[in-house]
């Protein structure tokens, strides 16, 4: 039984097309993928569809939803079918919730809007309904009160209480808009299992919007690929993946399970000087005091750490958040002073602030995650890449220089007039890399540098990175959440649980055969397209 | 929420501790005489010689502000040099006027402005939305004393409903006191709730934007209930804030609203202390206005804690 049945949905804003003649199918009880890079117009159909469109949109084509076109509802009519009949939940659970709302008042929420069907006549009925929801979500009430607020819950445990909330008044469709994308590897698996267990039990159909080929492979059973605002393929998952019939999905499948050609760095380096060294690094954060008179407690953000990196090496450093992976980062930077230990490059002592000397801090340089936050945006790109100068004095071919970096990372020289909005999300990231190149430093500190990318992009960024590693000889630090992507680029790779490296390995053995069982959690929990369908699509490609 | 209390309440002190040290050092200790400043240019030395004993200028400047101090925690400001009473006694007489004319102010603000900010926002862009900001835009840009003067001009000698000046005091019973309050206190009030409704309006706005707000829209609310029931409590942070700098001001920034009604307010008592020269007064009325700024802040503190929840841990 088709439970929506989307015909024909265009959308645009002004003159600009966002989605157009988008169409398909989702039955009863059925998962069915959305898949795309950003600005695809996946979230624009889930908008466009609960009618939450912006309001300049201009909407046209049918949604059949249960005998009623919900393309054709007044906003009053809509009021009464979101919440009831399709629920909806968002990437960010971080913001998805209001701060000032216990979560027991924000599930109860949706059962007293709508009070003539949730029978929920009262507060006192609708928080007992909500404690009852949110215990099936994981969250029962002996361990998570409903008087707590948002703030008080990692992400994974708001994304369940977002989930809470939407299925509250049991829903026949669930709309989630890349409803993992924000959270760590084994949160994701523990929320897709949810997600999955919930449409199962409940004979939900689940629309899951996503970036990401693993998690719908994982997950769907139909799918359809968005690319620019329509759709350019729609088929069951599996001979989908198995043999895409058009293009852009073979190169998005490609993509995502791309590996840039590397060399392996030279044997005869094993034995010299490593470029970094970190031994027994401590870091603790001072807590606020448990009461007026009591010392400060201290959390051990990073206890111990001892690795080395050699020059020219790309090591990998994977943990999920809060593990302590941005803490050492900023030690190793020199942002943050040590508590025990030490961090040397070369020979020199890295220590924090002006102490540093900046002929040192000039060997070593850092891309960040975010292409649009770690830029002015009041500065010409010339000036934004030229930054690290002021740890080596401007030299006198500065301008030469700057051309020259950004021909490097695949930019043109004329680039260099522009203002950083100009640019798409992949080429901020290449300037970024061409203003960590500029001075020629031994150590690219690379946080989370390609997670915010689609995939086809990340798959020319990290080209990108194991060119200029070998023309070069640059050394990577490497972390990402994204173990696929460490797999990919890294020649030895640490895996940091609570503070602590648990596993240090060549990355190939790490992965193939993980020792610790941390490492092996992390693998496991890893949405993974499977091998068998990809033989397929490899041969198809060749 | 107790130890949240307690440090703010440890804050309080020291502030005050703080203020009262710098108004001390900027009028008794930095150079220039205050008892030769009071008298004027043609005092004689002897007289200048008595009021210096009198106000016990001849003290060390430690223990004159130990004293200053432990008179003010006691409730003795000192005697007014020109008025001859009590500095105290003349404080309270005024505040009877001008705190309950702040407070009047205040309420009516609030009053006028929540409406117009919460219509401006829900119908952003439209009709309403271009009227609100174009009335605030009016209120802000008039003065308070034309207003004031269109006030007396239209209801007290066109309709004669409210007096055009003075007070006749709370013993003339409650009405009569309220009535001669009223067109003060609007005219105090427009250009507030003007500035008010404004930060409502685009509080709320941006407030608006917020994935919560697209999460409440997805289980069925409407917008409206969606700027009641979310977005307000979240955009009342920037509005407690401007509120609280409001009613500070309304306190003792009345001058020109008290000289043209004629109402004997703390505003023209300071205004009078300074004309005259009378030190001891300006001091001592600086003093209860900066713990009233500072008492202020203090309530604003525990009302956005009351309000986010957030908060309440951190500080």
């Amino acid at each position: 039984m088709t439970l929506l049945s989307v015909r024909n949905l265009s959308l645009s804003i002004g003159r600009h097309p966002i989605l157009s003649d988008v169409s398909f199918d989702i039955g009863e009880g059925q998962i069915f993928g959305l898949v795309g890079e950003s600005g695809s117009g996946k979230s624009m159909t889930a908008l466009a569809l609960m009618g939450l469109a912006p309001a300049s949109a201009r909407v046209r084509g049918t949604a059949q939803f249960g005998g009623i076109d919900l393309l054709a509802q007044t906003e009053r009519q809509m009021t009464r079918l979101r919440g009831r009949d399709i629920g909806m939940i968002f990437q960010e659970p971080m913001t998805a919730l209001n701060p000032m709302k216990t979560i027991g008042d924000q599930v109860a929420e949706t059962l007293l809007v709508h009070r003539a069907v949730s029978r929920a006549a009262t507060r006192t009925d609708a928080q007992a309904v909500a404690a009852e929801k949110l215990a099936r979500v994981g969250l029962p009430t002996d361990r998570f009160p409903l008087s707590l607020y948002p703030h008080e819950l990692s992400g994974g445990q708001r994304q369940r209480v977002a989930i809470a909330m939407a299925i509250a008044l049991r829903p026949r469709l669930l709309i989630a808009d890349e409803p993992t994308t924000a959270l760590d590897v084994t949160t994701q698996a523990q929320i897709l299992d949810l997600l999955r267990g919930l449409a199962a039990d409940e004979g939900l159909a689940l629309l899951l919007i996503t970036h990401d080929l693993a998690v719908v492979a994982d997950m769907a059973r139909q799918l359809a690929v968005m690319q620019g605002g329509r759709i350019v393929e729609t088929g069951a998952t599996e001979p989908l993946f198995r043999a895409p019939r058009q293009d852009y999905t073979r190169r998005l499948l490609r993509a995502a399970e791309h590996r840039p050609a590397r060399r392996p760095p030279a044997r005869s380096t094993d034995s010299s000087a490593p470029l970094l060294s970190v031994e027994g690094a401590v870091r603790d954060y001072i807590l606020p005091r448990p009461s007026a008179f009591a010392p400060h407690p201290l959390l051990r953000a990073v206890d111990r750490v001892s690795f080395s990196i050699r020059p020219g090496e790309s090591l990998g450093l994977v943990g999920e958040s809060g593990c302590g992976k941005s803490t050492l980062t900023r030690a190793i930077l020199g942002l943050d002073p040590l508590q025990g230990g030490a961090i040397r490059l070369g020979q020199a002592p890295v220590t924090a602030g002006r102490t540093m000397p900046a002929a040192l801090r000039a060997r070593m340089q850092v891309v960040f995650q975010d292409p649009y936050g770690s830029f002015n945006p009041r500065h010409r790109v010339s000036r934004l890449v030229a930054e690290p100068f002021h740890l080596t004095g401007r030299p006198p071919d500065a301008d030469r220089r700057i051309a020259a970096a950004l021909e490097e990372v695949g930019l043109s020289a004329a680039d260099r007039h522009k203002y950083i909005h100009e640019f798409s999300g992949g080429q901020r990231q290449r300037i970024a890399i061409a203003r960590a190149l500029i001075i020629r430093p031994d150590l690219i500190v690379l946080d989370e540098a390609v997670s915010a990318l689609d995939v086809r992009v990340r798959a020319q960024v990290l080209d990108l990175l194991a060119r200029l590693q070998e023309s070069h000889g640059l050394a990577y630090l490497f972390i990402s959440h994204d173990l696929s992507v460490v797999r990919a680029v890294t020649d030895r790779v640490l895996v940091m649980q609570s503070g602590r490296i648990v596993e240090e390995g060549a990355t190939e053995d790490v992965f193939a055969d993980p020792r610790h069982d941390y490492t092996r959690r992390l693998i496991a929990a890893a949405p993974k397209i499977p091998e068998t369908w990809k033989e397929d699509a490899d041969a198809d490609a060749d | 929420m107790q130890r949240f209390l307690l440090r703010r309440l440890v804050s309080l002190a020291l502030s005050l501790l703080a203020a009262s040290l710098a108004i001390f050092l900027v009028i008794e200790v930095v150079p220039g005489d205050p008892a030769s400043y009071m008298l004027g240019l043609n005092a004689s030395p002897e007289t200048v010689a008595a009021l210096r004993d009198q106000l016990g200028l001849n003290a060390a400047p430690p223990a004159r502000y130990l004293a200053w101090l432990g008179g003010m925690i006691r409730g003795d400001f000192g005697i007014s040099y020109t008025y001859k009473v009590p500095v105290a006694d003349l404080v309270l007489q005024r505040l009877q006027v001008s705190l309950p004319l702040a407070l009047y102010a205040l309420a009516l603000t609030a009053m006028l402005a929540f409406p117009a900010g919460l219509v401006a926002a829900a119908r952003r862009g439209r009709a309403a939305d271009a009227a609100v900001m174009g009335a605030t835009q009016l209120g802000i840009a008039l003065p308070n004393f034309w207003f004031a003067m269109l006030l007396v001009l239209v209801f007290s000698l066109h309709w004669q409903v409210f007096p055009a000046g003075g007070f006749p005091g709370w013993d003339s019973g409650l009405g009569a006191g309220i009535a001669a309050l009223t067109l003060p206190a609007v005219a105090l009030a427009l250009p507030q709730a003007a500035i008010l409704a404004r930060v409502l309006r685009s509080a709320l706005i941006e407030t608006e934007g917020q994935d919560y707000i697209r999460t409440a829209r997805a289980k069925g609310l409407t917008r409206g209930q969606t700027m009641l029931r979310h977005a307000l409590r979240n955009a009342m942070i920037p509005v407690m804030t401007i509120l609280g700098m409001q009613f500070s001001f309304l306190l003792a920034g009345a001058i020109i609203i008290e000289n043209v009604f004629y109402l004997p307010g703390l505003g023209r008592l300071i205004f009078q202390a300074i004309t005259q020269r009378d030190l001891i007064v300006v001091e001592s009325v600086v003093m209860i206005l900066v713990f009233a700024v500072i008492l202020v802040t203090f309530l604003v503190d525990l009302a956005y804690a009351a309000i986010d929840p957030r908060l309440r841990r951190r500080a």
